[in-house]
């Protein structure tokens, strides 16, 4: 018996409150049960969540205007700068500028202890800012700076717009060079003496709609603990699949531009974010719902741990120089029980991304479904999948 | 006598001397080593329970010689409001006092294995550990 389901009818379910709604990790289970077909029927929505570093994030921000006016040329948030060359009034703080006076790695490793990350962190939390701006005056804007102290309620607009999020999939990293390396997957020791990862494997989103038959511009999802939309596919979006051990598998591939309202988000979902030697960062909580409109879409949807591999890659010298190819893969069964091998070394591993925490957001979704409050949205436009076959340019240099 | 916990830290010409044989022959203490290091660059940490009449002599002779000692009055403690449970800090622990907890992922910190080396506080992406007096 064929599966077919419209999303008008599962949001019709979801408002009667009939809908039936499991975590991805709990769709593996109940596949393993009933059977694939049997659970595509059943269930009507899945839900994923993930929370991890994501570089590419940012707020635009819109302060309110000035009494005289002003149009600001430079401004600075707890002394991270802000972008400004848009409108009198508006900047974006991105998650990795640093606080001025911050040594970065003169003292290597640097702690980079607060960015811009922080600044949003602190905005979400409702902690005052302080504010500062400096222009060059204009007979409309004469005001030539400003110092003051600012909440997330007391500005206009904040909209978290984050042009790179959700990576589907990535890097396993090791070391193979013979000094320890600080990088934006942790601390790596010499002679593959750890190795990081960091994706949350089966109830990662983009792992769970490889193809992105459901996910697309316009879909709601659970974004900082608050609601947000996918704007976009995201920047360095090369969705493929690959396969692995005779097993069709997404690669680093798709990714997701985010956007939603942060005054309605939380800092629990919001979290700055520090890498010795590397860079500041925000860490952020999103969760996207899959509708099984299909048997597909439900297969996908069920993939375990034991199916979803992760390339490992050797930051120490083949990463830095952008050298092509990987030391092999390994499962996320493999990396979540603490240990891989490797080029014949049993290497102990350890997550950047959090499980309790992707967790929480797949379980928060679900019941925000569950109670009627959260419907479903079709994409209005789809995104490019594998079958699309986007690749990477590299910077061409004179 | 309650034993004086201590936190040794020398350099490469220390590394050769019977330091803890002089301790126990020389000033008649008891010593239990609770920890010793000797990084590749051959400089060493060590961790004594130190218990005896002349510890403090026997403390003052390692300072002359160049050896830092440091009482261990600090612990390290897990904010667990800022903790966020990614795991980062179980890859650099080196005694295993920071692990994750199968399969539920969550890390778990037994502050009985921590030997104080200050890794994790480096390391955790959210400050999450911190040094207490």
């Amino acid at each position: 018996m064929s599966v077919e389901k419209t999303y008008a009818e599962i949001n019709t379910k979801i408002k009667a409150g009939k809908a039936i709604v499991v975590t991805a990790e709990e769709l593996i289970t109940l596949v393993e049960e009933k059977g694939l077909t049997k659970a595509a029927q059943e269930v009507d929505v899945v839900t994923t969540g993930t929370f991890a570093p994501m570089c590419s994030s940012g707020a635009f921000l819109s302060f309110g205007h000035t009494k005289p006016r002003m149009k600001m040329q430079k401004v600075w948030l707890n002394g991270v700068a802000a972008y400004t060359g848009i409108a009198a009034v508006d900047a974006y703080i991105g998650a990795t500028e640093m606080h001025e006076d911050d040594p970065l790695n003169s003292n290597y490793p640097g702690e980079f202890r607060y960015g811009g990350g922080h600044v949003i962190a602190d905005l979400v939390a409702r902690k005052p800012v302080k504010l500062k701006a400096l222009a060059y005056g204009t007979d409309c804007y004469p005001r030539r700076n400003l110092e003051t102290t600012i909440t997330l309620d007391d500005i206009n607009e904040a909209i978290l717009f984050n042009p790179r999020n959700a990576y589907q999939n990535y890097n396993c990293a090791v070391n193979l060079t013979d000094r320890t390396i600080y990088t934006y997957m942790g601390m790596i020791k010499p002679h593959m003496g750890n190795a990081n990862y960091s994706t949350a494997g089966q109830l990662s989103p983009l792992l769970k709609d490889p193809h992105f038959k459901t996910i697309g511009v316009g879909t709601k999802i659970f974004l900082g603990g608050g609601i947000g939309y996918v704007a976009w596919n995201g920047t360095q979006h090369f969705p493929s699949m690959i396969d692995v051990e005779g097993k069709e598998l997404g690669s680093a591939g798709g990714t997701l531009a985010v956007t939603g309202d942060l005054k309605q988000m939380s800092p629990r979902w919001l979290v700055g974010t520090s890498y010795l030697g590397y860079g500041a960062t925000l860490s952020v909580g999103i969760g996207i719902p899959i509708p099984i409109l299909n048997k597909e879409i439900a297969r996908y949807a069920a993939k375990k741990d034991e199916e979803l591999f992760a390339p490992v890659v050797d930051y120490g010298e083949a990463y830095p120089s952008f050298t092509p190819g990987n030391l092999g893969y390994v499962s996320y069964a493999d990396l979540k029980s603490g240990k891989i091998t490797v080029n014949g070394k049993e290497i102990s591993t350890a997550p950047l991304s959090s499980m309790p925490r992707a967790r929480e957001i797949a379980a928060t979704l679900k019941g925000w479904i569950l109670k009627g409050e959260f419907q479903l949205t079709e994409p209005v436009k789809t995104l490019p999948s594998p079958a699309d076959g986007f690749t990477a340019h590299s910077i061409k240099e004179d | 006598m309650s034993p004086k916990r201590i936190v040794l830290r020398f350099g490469t010409d220390i590394s050769v001397k019977p330091i803890v044989y002089r301790l126990v022959k020389d000033y008649d203490l008891v010593v239990n080593i609770v920890k010793a290091d000797v990084n590749p660059q051959k400089e060493g940490t060590m961790i004594l329970e130190v218990t005896g009449d002349q510890s403090e002599d026997g403390l003052n002779y390692l300072r002359n010689l160049g050896v830092s000692v440091q009482n261990l009055t600090q612990e390290i403690v897990r904010n667990d409001e800022k903790c966020v449970m990614c795991g980062a800090c179980t890859g650099v622990c080196p005694t295993g006092a920071l692990y994750m907890e199968r399969p539920s992922m969550e890390v778990r910190f037994d502050g009985d294995q921590c030997v104080f080396c200050q890794l994790c506080v480096k390391v955790c992406p959210m400050w999450a550990m911190e040094v207490r007096l």
